[in-house]
Formats: structure tokens, C-alpha cells, sequence
């Protein structure tokens, strides 16, 4: 059977083959070689070694601002986000009327795009401030503090629909048995309920946390390149790419092979998280 | 339903049972049980209502705004217009006309149809086969299509644009191409979780009465895979409909050439001549529209996609 099938590989694999390395692992891999030369366009490059690192994490580097306030940021919303949307779960899975409206209504900011986004808020708060006499571009921290804002009006619902989906699965004997034996609300769900949805939590957490280190269109819109102390990561790698003095874009290239070995190990962290999870259970 | 009414009270009574050693002298002890439970219901209503009002507030503000003068949108943003600030329809007409809104919005509608569909039929088939094909080099190509799921977008971006450019794929076709590449990683990984779980009888059976693989996958492959099939369209449609830096980078910011985020942003930017506030808000709206149309009749499924595919991924 399996030899059969193998003489039909073309048929099957080609066309999303021919995509996928045209679009992703030719540039992929250019996108390694050119961290290592001085690279003005696709034609116009030449070796230059390690330079492009010293450039780009040495003195008078952006870089490390970046990588703190990405920090920062990162974890300030995977917080925020998972417990707001942990707690809206909560009220929405005690069986109340409209529960189903109102997960309706929370998720829908998703399905707004970032740029979009930024922009909306951009007017509301550049429109709040300027009641108090200044602007979102005065100080950073207006920046840093409406990134959040942004983002958990744009997250918490998505990783409440998640949290709803795991709380309906902990078996009613559970919660029951623990009322019986004397435990309060608090202590149910903190004993009994959390420890059910380890999984969700697990997922959140780490869906939070990588979009937080690659979130790039709302820092975009919402303040952009007029306050640098406010660009996250991907802005800071976007910016030192097509803004740097001598025109060399494998700067901006170097940082981006950081920024990935960087998501990379959050992403094996995460897998190896669950594989272990599985073993276990 | 009714186990979770059960649940419920279950979860109020020790609470309610305090409430009521308190008021026992007052009241029954049904009563209070009672009142204690509607209490705690108001509080979570009022919570709820704060919070759909905080989801409300930005798209009443840029609707409002929307129909007023430009001078009042930076003036006073959260007020409703008054006939002094209403402008009527105006801003529409201008910022469609300046942006050439109904271009981009087309070119979206296309980029994201067209890829989806491609991502869709052509990650199913690869998945299957990757799947049932079991030597080293199926295994190989899978892994370092996963693999692409990890790396961000800066990593490839500049070198992208240059092949786009060689390959002249700096066009609407041609970023569909870019789009199947780029969504192969998820799409595939997800299809490929969905056939360990199919059983191989009914292939093995399609085969034994003639099919070739082709056919076999058509008729009886894709059908079983309806369900996954819609969650990763779903998935797909939401991230290439709102997607900006690849259009940015491939399509370039000429007008009426590139789809609704890049316009946006470079309508905001002031792009498209100065900076129209009004019109700005105008294509906000509108481009908003198309998202809660398509939230409405699809968000059963929109919610169940998301779960799933947050659940694999």
C-alpha cells in the first residue's frame, strides 16, 4: 500500500512544497546568511562576519531597552489578560441567562485586526489625555500602560473562551463533594477547580506570552516611532532594519536571528511542558 | 443545562447557609437562601454589563466620530454629534475616495478567500499523505514544516521581498502563494493531528474498489475532515484578513494596490495627502463592518475553531 502511495508524492506534496520553500525556507535560510554581511538589497550584499551583532547588541544598542520593555510588557499582560479572562470564565460558566450573549460579545474584539486597533485607541486615548493636558507621546509610560490596555481588550476574550471550554469540563461530582465536605466558593475553585484546568492555564499562558513577544502592529499604531522608549522587540528589529545611517540591513537581520532564537525556546519550553504533562497523566 | 443550574446551587448553598444564621431571626431560611443568591447574581450581572460596556465604548466612540467635523473628532472624541459637529455622510465619501477604500477592501477580500482556499486543499492533501506515507523523508519534510510555525516573521521578511521581487510575485496572485507558504506550518500540523485519528478501512476499501489516492482522498479523506476543515479556515481567514506587515512588504503602499490594514496605516500616516480624521474613522467603520457581519453568522463555528485550535496548537 504504502509503496503504491509513494509513487503519488508529486501529485501531493509538490504544490505546497514548491509554496512553502519558495516563500518561507529560501528566505529562511538567506535570512540567516545575510545576519553575517553587510546587506543593502538581494543583490547588493557582501560578507562582513560578526560586525552585525556587534552593531546591533553592542554599545549604543537599542536592543536591550527593547528586550526589557518586551519583558516587562510580556509580563504585565500574560497577568492581566489570564486573570480577567479566568475570572469572566468563571461568571459566565455559573449558568446564568445571556451567558452565551455575553461570550459572544467579549470574544468579538479578536477578529480586529492590530493596526486597526492601535488606531481606535490611539484616538481614545490621545482624546482622554488631552482632557489632562497632555498627549500618549508626552511620556512613555503612557505608551507601555495603553500596549496593555490594548492588548487585553483583544486577548482576554479569546483566552476566555478557552477557560470556559476547560471549566465545563470538571466533572460536577467534584465541586459538589468538595461543598459537602465544608469547603466556601473560594476555596472550591481554588482547590478544586484551578488544579482541573492546569491544561488551560498552560496553554494561555503561553499563548499570551508569545504574542506578547511578537506583538508588532498595535505597538505600531498606537505609538510607533514617536516614542522609541516604547518599541517592543519586533517593532525595535523593524525599525533597525530600514532606519540605520549606513543603510545596512543585516543589522536589523542580526537582531531578528536573536528574536527567533528567542520565540524558539519558548516554544520548546512549551512543548517539552506538555510532553512531560503527558507522561504523567 | 440543568446540571449546571445544579451545580450552582450546590456551589451557593454553604455561603447562603451562613448568610442565613445571620438572619435567621429576620427571615425564613428559604428566603435569605434566596436573597443571597440574587444578590450574588446582580454582582455578577453588573460586572458583566461593565465589562461588555468597556467592549462597547471604542467602537461607539469611532462610530460616533465618524459623522462629525474634522476639527471636533481631536476636540471633543466622546461626545455624541450635535448639529453643530454632524457632517452627515461626508466623511465617508472622502475617505473612500482618498484611500480608495473599495480597491484595498476587494484586494482583502480576494488575498484572503483565494489564499484560504489553496491553504486549505492543498495542507489537507500534504497532511494526508505525510501522514500515511511513513518513511524518513515524509517525516523530514514535516518537521521542518512545523518547524516554520515557530519563527517570527522578521526572521524572513526582508529576504521575502527580495524573492518576491525576482520571482515578480509582488502582486495580488502572487501573495497568494506567499500566503500558502507561510500558513502551510499550522494548517498542515493541524490536518496531519486529524488523520492519526482516522481509521484506514474505509481508504483501504476506496482503494479496492478503484479509486487511485486522488480520488480516494476527494471522495472519502476530505468529507470526514469537515470539521477541522472549518476551524483552520476560520483560523486562516482571521489571520490573513488583518494581516499587515507581508501585504506591506509585498504589495507595496500604492494606492488602491494593497489590501485594508496597510491603507489604513498609511492613510493614518499621512500617505494619502493630510491626515483625514474623519475619513480615517469612516474607513475604521467600514472596514469593521465586513468582520461583525462575518462575526454574526459564524460564530459558532469562530468559537469552536478557536478552542480547538488553540487546544492543538
Amino acid at each position: 500500500m504504502q509503496r503504491y502511495y509513494k509513487k503519488w508524492a508529486p501529485i501531493f506534496l509538490a504544490p505546497l512544497l514548491i509554496c512553502f520553500i519558495g516563500a518561507f525556507l529560501v528566505p529562511f535560510f538567506m535570512g540567516v546568511f545575510f545576519s553575517f554581511t553587510k546587506y543593502r538589497t538581494i543583490r547588493d550584499f557582501s560578507f562582513n562576519g560578526v560586525s552585525n551583532f556587534v552593531d546591533a547588541f553592542g554599545k549604543g544598542s537599542t536592543f536591550w531597552h527593547a528586550l526589557g520593555m518586551t519583558v516587562a510588557f510580556v509580563c504585565v499582560s500574560v497577568i492581566l489578560i489570564n486573570v480577567f479572562a479566568l475570572a469572566l470564565a468563571l461568571l459566565l460558566t455559573k449558568g446564568l441567562k445571556g451567558s452565551a450573549f455575553f461570550r459572544s460579545l467579549f470574544f468579538m474584539p479578536n477578529l480586529i485586526g492590530g493596526i486597526v486597533l492601535g488606531w481606535i485607541w490611539n484616538l481614545i486615548l490621545n482624546g482622554f489625555l488631552m482632557s489632562l493636558g497632555t498627549n500618549l507621546y508626552a511620556k512613555p509610560a503612557y505608551g507601555f500602560w495603553g500596549l496593555v490596555l490594548v492588548t487585553c481588550w483583544q486577548q482576554v476574550g479569546y483566552m476566555m473562551v478557552i477557560y470556559i471550554a476547560a471549566l465545563m469540563n470538571v466533572p460536577v461530582e467534584l465541586t459538589e463533594s468538595a461543598q459537602i465536605d465544608g469547603a466556601n466558593k473560594w476555596q472550591t475553585i481554588k482547590n478544586v477547580t484551578i488544579p482541573m484546568i492546569v491544561p488551560a492555564i498552560t496553554i494561555c499562558t503561553f499563548l499570551t506570552l508569545t504574542n506578547g513577544f511578537k506583538l508588532f502592529d498595535q505597538n505600531l499604531a498606537l505609538t510607533g516611532s514617536s516614542v522609541p522608549e516604547d518599541q517592543l522587540l519586533a517593532l525595535d528589529i523593524y525599525q533597525t532594519m530600514f532606519n540605520n545611517a549606513a543603510g545596512n540591513m543585516g543589522i536589523g537581520q542580526a537582531k531578528a536571528l536573536v528574536f527567533f532564537l528567542i520565540v524558539a525556546a519558548i516554544s520548546g519550553l512549551q512543548v517539552f511542558l506538555s510532553r512531560k504533562k503527558e507522561v504523567q497523566a | 443545562m440543568a446540571e449546571e443550574k445544579k451545580q450552582e446551587k450546590q456551589q451557593n448553598a454553604p455561603v447562603a447557609e451562613n448568610a442565613a444564621a445571620v438572619t435567621l431571626q429576620k427571615g425564613g431560611k428559604d428566603r435569605s437562601i434566596k436573597n443571597s443568591k440574587i444578590v450574588g447574581n446582580v454582582f455578577t450581572y453588573i460586572v458583566l454589563v461593565l465589562a461588555a460596556g468597556l467592549v462597547f465604548f471604542p467602537l461607539l466612540v469611532v462610530f460616533m466620530n465618524s459623522f462629525k467635523a474634522k476639527l471636533y473628532i481631536s476636540t471633543s472624541p466622546f461626545t455624541f454629534p450635535t448639529a453643530e459637529t454632524f457632517v452627515g455622510f461626508t466623511n465617508y465619501v472622502t475617505g473612500i475616495k482618498q484611500s480608495d477604500f473599495f480597491s484595498s477592501l476587494l484586494n482583502s477580500l480576494l488575498i484572503t478567500v483565494c489564499s484560504t482556499m489553496l491553504i486549505l486543499i492543498l495542507c489537507s492533501m500534504a497532511a494526508w499523505f505525510l501522514t500515511r506515507v511513513q518513511t524518513w523523508w515524509t517525516k523530514v519534510i514535516y518537521y521542518v514544516i512545523i518547524f516554520s510555525m515557530i519563527v517570527p516573521f522578521q526572521m524572513v521578511m526582508l529576504p521575502l521581498a527580495g524573492v518576491a521581487g525576482i520571482l515578480k510575485l509582488k502582486n495580488v496572485w502572487g501573495i497568494i502563494l506567499i500566503y500558502v507558504g507561510f500558513g502551510a506550518g499550522l494548517s498542515t500540523f493541524m490536518y496531519s493531528g486529524f488523520v492519526k485519528g482516522v481509521p484506514v478501512d474505509i481508504e483501504e476499501s476506496a482503494m479496492i474498489d478503484g479509486c487511485n489516492p486522488l480520488q480516494t482522498f476527494f471522495h472519502v479523506v476530505f468529507p470526514v475532515m469537515k470539521p477541522t476543515t472549518i476551524t483552520i479556515a476560520i483560523l486562516n481567514v482571521m489571520w490573513i484578513w488583518n494581516d499587515y506587515l507581508l501585504p506591506y512588504q509585498v504589495l507595496g503602499t500604492t494606492k488602491g494596490k494593497t489590501t485594508l490594514p496597510v491603507a489604513i496605516q498609511i492613510a493614518m500616516q499621512g500617505g494619502y495627502g493630510d491626515v483625514n480624521m474623519g475619513g480615517f474613522m469612516a474607513m475604521i467603520v467600514l472596514t469593521i463592518i465586513p468582520v461583525i457581519v462575518f462575526y454574526l453568522f459564524g460564530q459558532k463555528y469562530i468559537i469552536k475553531g478557536v478552542i480547538s485550535g488553540a487546544v492543538k496548537g
